[in-house]
């Protein structure tokens, strides 16, 4: 302590000091600081876009471009964002089978956690709708009527009243709604997949797309019930008038067919 | 009966005639019953399934009434405008004319009521079907010849009558089904060229869909046509009952006979019990399926429209004729002639029109003014048969067209592709069926004729000493041959003589010729197998023959 004491005029001894405050200042920053944090994640987010890239590359590069630029056989990926690779590939969607008027949904072939690393990539070419969270498209606070309301302003003139699916031109269709998962839905309305227009919240509000989720809940769930008795493809008059030609008419005709046979017949001699 | 008579003689009685036989006296005294019982209780009828699908059609009548009462009970034919608060929760809170609220409400808050909505329309559906099918028994049988023209046209008319009734009805709960059904009759109403728009204010009250048209349809459906149609149905069966039902062909049968059972007791307790059996099977129907679930539609709203928008399945070829036509228009001098919604418009009535004027085509064609009881076989007949197998295509060709979305998902088939085959088809599909009918009738025919002439073919190989195989033919009984040749066959009639007795030329009308064209295609060569005359049986069957 004497030697410090004893120096502490020397002219070089603000210079010192300054430098250990600025090393502790620095050093404390460097360990405490947020910082360090962001740089771990900017460490993994690049890892999972090299690896979505490698996926990209062997899965989807032949249709899409080397680098999703696009080309005749698929359109550009910049700018779609991650809430469409997890529509397009978590519902099997992608990678196509075969070109066609419609890419059917099919098995998923990719983990969740590839799809993401796809997602990543893709989303490192230009900003897009990310994927939503469970809070947006989650079941609390949705108002089902105003959902109902919605869906058949929107939606049904393709999807039918309660999602059953419907025929487009050339080949084309809208799909069947059941079962499908809550976030797909959502990243669907948001992104516009394939023939589909999209409803950006700038159309259709985060509340909005929730209001039309818990309907399709509500009316094509797992646990919907069907007051009326069999649904018959809830699909209209069309199954209504086959059901009632083949089972109604035809049951009667049996039974007619029964009582004509069954008649009080004049006994033979 | 001749018991029943007995009060009118003046024996002595011991004590009061029995309860029963006084409530009868009472009756007849005021109503004359024992006339009408003595005429009408051994009214004979003959027996065959086919014959019943009437009874399907007036059962199912009679059971749509019954229903439709007890909906009237709750139904409010309004257009005002309600919020709704009843047990469906998806709804709630949505805005909804007073007819789509009490129809939620009878579907869901009315004991017994959803049940009885769907008898109601299932009823319904099945009713016209009944009709189609039995119309098309009394068609391919030729039933509909004299005397019976008159009562074709009526039960022709209660099939149109249903058609409308039934689109009324399925047009009153306003829900987004029914409401586009409505949207697009007035669309069709709109097409008709200079006065469609004033058809179109007058139908509604104004402009569409304003708040009149369920209670004018509520009208419609419940008061004027279901009164027009009761008012038939009684002249049809009264004519059934005048003319006497119609029988096929086969031994102690003519056309001066009926062979059948009573009325009463047979035909009474068969006919009750059928009652029954159609109830029970329509009521089952309704438990098991679904039908018109309007809570899944929604309410009517003009800015709303939903995929898969069909009417019922009896105004499914309408639909299919505005599905597939070009939307062509004409614009001229500031107006615009909507070919594409008012071709089809035309057509629609032309559909069940050339089906109904058949049997006097038919009666000019042959000429013949005698009255008919016994039915024909369709094979017998094959220009008829040809033709209402065509119109039957035709028909299905236009309900494809009314279905084009279903077919299009359910087929993995183009949509377009559908309605291109549906615009072809509409020209060709009945022509080709009008053919392949007509070869298979004749084919038939010439079975028949074989059979006839040589026998069954009893299944037996035989081997002759010298190496032959053949088959061995029993010949069949009396009946059978009976009923095999009773039809008449009718002779391509010609051209009567064009020089009468004093050698003066007359002009031959061109309807004349067009007859006698059309008769050569009826009943010339191609047209119809020569029926094994005695002659030819005698001879192939005087022992020689060895088949």
């Amino acid at each position: 302590m004497k030697k410090l004491s004893a120096r502490r005029r020397h002219p070089l001894a603000a210079v010192v000091v300054l430098l250990l405050a600025l090393a502790a200042t620095g050093g404390l920053y460097a360990a405490f600081a947020p910082a360090s944090k962001a740089q771990a994640d900017e460490t993994a987010q690049s890892l999972a876009i090299d690896e979505g890239k490698k996926l990209y590359s062997v899965g989807c590069a032949s249709c899409h471009g080397t680098g999703g630029q696009g080309s005749s056989d698929g359109p550009s990926l910049v700018g779609v964002g991650a809430a469409a690779v997890d529509f397009q590939v978590g519902t099997g969607r992608m990678p196509a089978q075969q070109p066609g008027a419609q890419i059917p949904k099919k098995k998923v072939i990719y983990t969740q956690a590839e799809i993401d690393q796809l997602a990543a990539y893709i989303s490192s070419l230009g900003a897009g709708p990310s994927v939503p969270t469970k809070a947006e498209y989650g079941p609390d606070g949705a108002d089902i009527a105003k959902g109902g309301e919605l869906f058949r302003t929107n939606c049904a003139q393709c999807h039918n009243f309660t999602g059953k699916g419907g025929a487009l031109t050339h080949g084309k269709f809208a799909p069947d709604l059941e079962g499908v998962a809550p976030k797909h839905i959502y990243e669907a309305m948001q992104t516009g997949p394939q023939n589909m227009p999209s409803f950006p919240d700038t159309t259709l509000s985060e509340k909005n797309k929730k209001d039309i989720i818990a309907y399709l809940n509500a009316v094509n769930g797992d646990d919907t019930e069907s007051p009326g008795g069999l649904e018959l493809g809830g699909l209209g008059p069309v199954s209504e008038g086959l059901f009632a030609w083949v089972f109604g008419l035809g049951a009667l005709i049996a039974v007619a067919v029964w009582v004509a046979a069954r008649t009080a017949k004049a006994k033979k001699s | 009966m001749s018991n029943n008579e007995s009060p009118s003689s003046n024996e002595p009685r011991r004590g009061k005639a029995p309860a029963g036989e006084r409530v009868a006296d009472w009756a007849d005294g005021r109503l004359g019953i024992y006339g009408l019982a003595k005429a009408n209780m051994r009214k004979i009828f003959p027996d065959h399934w086919s014959f019943m699908l009437g009874e399907i059609c007036l059962y199912s009548f009679i059971i749509i009434i019954l229903t439709g009462v007890y909906l009237t009970l709750f139904f409010h034919p309004s257009m005002n405008e309600v919020e709704y608060h009843g047990s469906y929760i998806p709804l709630q809170g949505q805005m909804m004319s007073e007819a789509f609220n009490s129809t939620m409400h009878i579907s869901f808050d009315v004991r017994g009521g959803l049940l009885i909505r769907q008898i109601h329309h299932w009823a319904a559906l099945i009713f016209l079907a009944a009709m189609f099918v039995h119309m098309m028994r009394v068609f391919f049988t030729g039933a509909f010849r004299k005397p019976r023209e008159v009562n074709w046209l009526f039960g022709f008319l209660l099939f149109v009558l249903g058609m409308f009734t039934g689109f009324t009805g399925y047009s009153l709960p306003d829900d987004l089904l029914s409401g586009t059904g409505v949207r697009f009759m007035e669309g069709a109403v709109l097409s008709v060229p200079i006065v469609g728009t004033y058809l179109s204010f007058f139908l509604f009250g104004g402009e569409f869909p304003g708040g009149d048209f369920v209670s004018r349809f509520y009208s419609i459906h419940i008061l004027l046509l279901p009164g027009i149609m009761l008012g038939l149905v009684v002249g049809h069966l009264i004519l059934v009952f005048y003319h006497k039902h119609t029988q096929f062909a086969g031994p102690g049968k003519t056309n001066n006979n009926v062979v059948g059972m009573p009325l009463l007791p047979v035909y009474m307790a068969k006919a009750g019990g059928f009652f029954f059996l159609v109830f029970g099977v329509i009521a089952a129907v309704s438990a098991i399926a679904s039908i018109n679930p309007i809570w899944s539609m929604g309410p009517y709203r003009p800015d709303m429209v939903s995929t898969g928008a069909q009417p019922d399945w009896y105004m499914g070829f309408s639909e299919g004729l505005i599905r597939v036509m070009p939307g062509w228009e004409i614009n001229a001098w500031g107006h615009t002639l909507v070919l594409g919604v008012f071709i089809p418009l035309v057509i629609f009535p032309l559909v069940l029109v050339s089906i109904a004027v058949y049997p006097f085509i038919e009666s000019w064609v042959t000429g013949d003014k005698r009255e008919h009881h016994i039915l024909d076989r369709p094979r017998n007949v094959p220009t008829r048969t040809a033709f209402g197998a065509a119109w039957i295509s035709w028909y299905f060709v236009l309900l494809v067209g009314g279905g084009n979305d279903l077919w299009a998902t359910h087929f993995h088939l183009s949509i377009n592709a559908i309605t291109w085959f549906v615009r072809v088809g509409f020209f060709v599909v009945p022509v080709l069926v009008f053919v392949a009918t007509k070869r298979i009738c004749l084919g038939l025919q010439r079975r028949d004729r074989d059979k006839v002439l040589h026998g069954r073919e009893s299944g037996i190989i035989k081997r002759l000493p010298h190496g032959e195989f053949i088959e061995v033919h029993e010949p069949l009984s009396q009946d059978a041959l009976h009923t095999l040749t009773a039809h008449e066959q009718y002779v391509p009639a010609a051209i009567g003589a064009t020089v009468d007795e004093n050698g003066v030329e007359r002009k031959v009308k061109g309807a004349e010729k067009l007859r006698a064209k059309l008769s050569e295609a009826y009943y010339g060569e191609e047209s119809q197998i020569p029926k094994p005359t005695v002659e030819e049986y005698k001879e192939i069957t005087s022992g020689h023959g060895h088949h």
